[in-house]
């Protein structure tokens, strides 16, 4: 396999790993938010809780991880998007700040606070959208390179209607994905009324998810057509993702066998998410950033293989020992330890 | 004000704002774990909860490290794309790696924090916290290089006219000049920090009458590796003022306000510049001292200002940051020392009133100290963004509204720190150790010795 596709494999990996805990987090720190609201706090917050301690800070990794990847494997992309991006990043950056402060705030603090609670869990509502952004732009037409200088169209971004699919997508689809594994997680602990009340969540967000993503189809076939038409050449991914969506469902709406349930949500979440992906390529940003264009030097593509190696060899025990200590404890998952 | 100077200014306020927290999060693992691993070793539960304790607040300093090391690494593409775009492809394997250690050190933190009881023997638990140690450490130690890097840039061929870069060695550019020095004085000087804002704490309660041993212990703990400590930072600064004189010496020179190249020269404290003459007045001169500290003899000939373009001179200002840095250094080593001094002589009183408040004092200045060593390191670095390399005005970025995100960010940090001050004092404040040490007395009867 040549090495820019190793890299954005690799990359792509990883932002599909943030994706998924990050909606695990965002969508968990809304719903710990809500049920203080509504008075359901007793119910959900101490499976919320439990899992959420424990691995907070592992989620933001994924994300530095891709990033400087990104940049380190196709540095053109620090060019462009990093002159483009200052307003939509740097609003995440303070997102993502406040989140991850608050977070040890509330929960490690001396007590819990409704307002350390408040940005935590609205916070997580915003972060989506503003990264989502990101892959809006990467379609192209956003961004435009007039002589030396690269210009980022702010206003187009915020009139199109594929910009806006993009960010509706994100949004639901990390209530749903938050939902179906706390359900999965409730139901571990034994906790059948927190599993309850997570499960009317993960189905009442399923709609708006299917809903929401053939909005983004129809917004990208009419905003990058090429981009389409390769999506097309591969429609058995996307046709694959909605079979997982259906059995996922079906599961939940049974009460059978959630652990099963959450592999197909995240088998669905793949399947859209390397299916895009993939008929994205060979364009980082369209039309100027291509995967070859981009890599500029094989030694330290190499290098970073090398290190990405190496570093999984650590990284995996470690996660496995975290997995085996607090997510499949059934001990810890119920409270008893 | 344009937006070179305005990216400036924001980078410096994250970094700043960042290495406040960052200094803790490198340090202070390291003494819980010896507060732990000693606490085992001999028994004693003081020295435990001394570990519970200071756990619990570097938790939240850790929170606030971790988001403002998101910041400043996702800025240093906002802010210096073209800066990115021409080394990114050079300095990506340590901030690849450095986010690896920063990983290894989060999973484990997890682990730490959640199994203080998980495990029937407490070396188990005690074991855990040498990953995170080891993350924290690794972390401090592969950003460094890329900031060495940046001081004396190699492992690339530079074509200056298509101005691509070629023939890149990841590891040459990681293991540069800078990088030896550089590391020892930022690990040991945050080593260093950690254990005085420890010692400051347990100082200032000693100070407001608490007599518990717990305060003693932690004290004598803090105090004893402080020392050691304070010897290795001076050591490691040292070292770095020989590595400046051989490969960037116009930062020394304006350190050190060393404007002829000569042998014998003197090293100079204080004072001020007249910047048009350049006389310096009002100083202490200390003869032979500069040529001893940048090549270990008198005669050593040390190069000054004036043989290096004055389109190239870092600001004049640094000086005073040196002086700080430097006399601060020698500050903690005195007052760690006096300490250690009088514990060992049993006739002095370690508990000296004057003693304890120049403990209290030696937190805050450390952390100064630390700020103006960066600043130093960085500023002295001017103008370049890459030491001969890159100047920094063609490395910002060309968006315009950097200003609005300096406002934006500037409320975040001032937020942050009275927030994060505001949960350390509410999570301390009323619940001394004495209480938590009667409790663990009385559900644990007998057994425990020095359970007092």
């Amino acid at each position: 396999m040549p090495l820019e596709l190793i890299g954005i494999t690799v990359l792509w990996t990883f932002l599909y790993g943030y994706v998924i805990i990050a909606s695990i987090d965002f969508g968990a720190g809304f719903f710990s938010y809500y049920s203080m609201l509504t008075k359901k706090e007793h119910i959900v917050s101490q499976i919320i809780d439990r899992y959420l301690s424990p691995v907070w800070e592992v989620t933001n990794v994924f994300l530095v991880f891709f990033f400087v990847g990104l940049v380190g494997f196709f540095p053109d992309t620090a060019y462009y998007y990093g002159t483009a991006l200052l307003i939509p990043g740097g609003i995440a950056l303070l997102l993502l700040s406040i989140r991850g402060s608050f977070y040890a705030f509330a929960n490690y603090g001396a007590r819990k606070s409704r307002i350390y609670m408040f940005l935590y869990g609205i916070t997580g509502l915003f972060i989506p959208a503003s990264l989502s952004t990101v892959l809006t732009i990467s379609e192209g037409g956003f961004i435009e390179k007039v002589g030396e200088n690269v210009v980022f169209h702010a206003d187009r971004l915020l009139m199109s209607p594929y910009s806006w699919s993009v960010v509706f997508l994100a949004l639901v689809s990390i209530l749903y994905i938050s939902a179906s594994f706390l359900t999965f997680y409730a139901d571990k602990a034994n906790d059948i009324q927190a599993r309850d009340l997570l499960r009317r969540y993960a189905l009442f967000w399923s709609g708006p998810t299917i809903l929401a993503s053939l909005l983004v189809f129809w917004g990208i076939s009419k905003h990058n057509p090429e981009h389409f038409r390769s999506m097309l050449d591969i429609a058995w991914m996307f046709v694959a993702s909605l079979i997982c969506f259906f059995v996922a469902i079906y599961l939940i709406w049974k009460k059978k066998r959630l652990g099963l349930a959450f592999t197909f949500v995240m088998l669905q979440f793949a399947f859209a998410f390397y299916g895009y992906g993939f008929g994205h390529l060979p364009y980082l940003l369209y039309p100027y950033i291509t995967i070859q264009s981009a890599l500029t030097n094989s030694t330290m593509g190499w290098a970073l293989v090398i290190a990405f190696i190496a570093g999984l060899c650590l990284l995996i025990p470690s996660l496995y020992l975290l997995l085996r200590l607090f997510l499949f404890n059934a001990k810890y998952v119920q409270g008893r330890k | 004000m344009d937006s070179v100077m305005w990216s400036r200014l924001l980078t410096a306020e994250t970094l700043g704002f960042h290495i406040i927290w960052a200094t803790i999060g490198v340090g202070v693992p390291i003494f819980i774990s010896l507060a732990e691993g000693w606490g085992i070793y001999k028994k004693d539960p003081h020295y435990i909860l001394m570990a519970k304790r200071w756990t619990r607040g570097f938790v939240i300093t850790v929170a606030v490290g971790v988001v403002t090391g998101t910041c400043i690494g996702l800025m240093l593409s906002l802010l210096w794309p073209q800066f990115m775009k021409l080394v990114g492809n050079i300095i990506s394997l340590p901030l690849f790696l450095e986010t690896f250690a920063f990983f290894f050190e989060a999973i484990f933190l997890g682990i730490y924090l959640y199994t203080w009881d998980r495990f029937k023997n407490p070396i188990y638990h005690w074991l855990t916290s040498i990953p995170i140690i080891i993350g924290s450490t690794l972390s401090a130690v592969f950003i460094t290089t890329v900031n060495a890097f940046m001081n004396t840039p190699q492992g690339f061929k530079l074509d200056k006219i298509t101005g691509k870069i070629s023939d890149i060695d990841p590891i040459a550019a990681m293991l540069n000049p800078s990088t030896p020095s550089q590391v020892a004085h930022v690990v040991s000087s945050a080593y260093l920090t950690s254990g005085f804002l420890l010692a400051g704490i347990a100082a200032y309660h000693i100070l407001k009458g608490r007599k518990h041993d717990y305060y003693k212990k932690a004290l004598r703990l803090t105090m004893i590796s402080g020392f050691v400590l304070a010897i290795l930072t001076i050591i490691a600064g040292d070292l770095s003022g020989k590595f400046l004189a051989k490969h960037q010496p116009a930062k020394l020179a304006a350190a050190e306000w060393h404007f002829e190249t000569q042998t014998h020269a003197p090293l100079i404290i204080g004072g001020t510049l007249d910047e048009k003459t350049l006389e310096v007045k009002n100083a202490i001169v200390i003869p032979n001292v500069l040529s001893i500290l940048a090549h270990n003899t008198p005669s050593g000939k040390v190069i000054g200002l004036k043989d290096i373009p004055r389109d190239e001179w870092p600001p004049l200002y640094i000086h005073y940051l040196f002086d700080i840095m430097v006399l601060i250094g020698v500050y903690l080593l005195i007052v760690s020392g006096l300490f250690l001094f009088c514990l060992i002589r049993k006739k002095r009183n370690e508990w000296n009133k004057w003693l304890l408040r120049s403990i209290v004092l030696g937190a805050p200045l450390a952390f100064i100290a630390i700020e103006a060593g960066w600043i130093y390191a960085e500023v002295g670095r001017q103008p370049w963004i890459i030491n001969k390399i890159m100047r920094v005005d063609q490395a910002a970025t060309t968006a315009t509204q950097v200003d609005s995100m300096f406002y934006l960010f500037t409320a975040l940090y001032i937020a942050l720190t009275l927030i994060a001050s505001m949960v350390l004092i509410r999570l301390f404040r009323n619940k001394g150790p004495e209480a938590e040490l009667e409790k663990i007395a009385s559900h644990s009867s007998g057994g425990m010795k020095n359970a007092t």
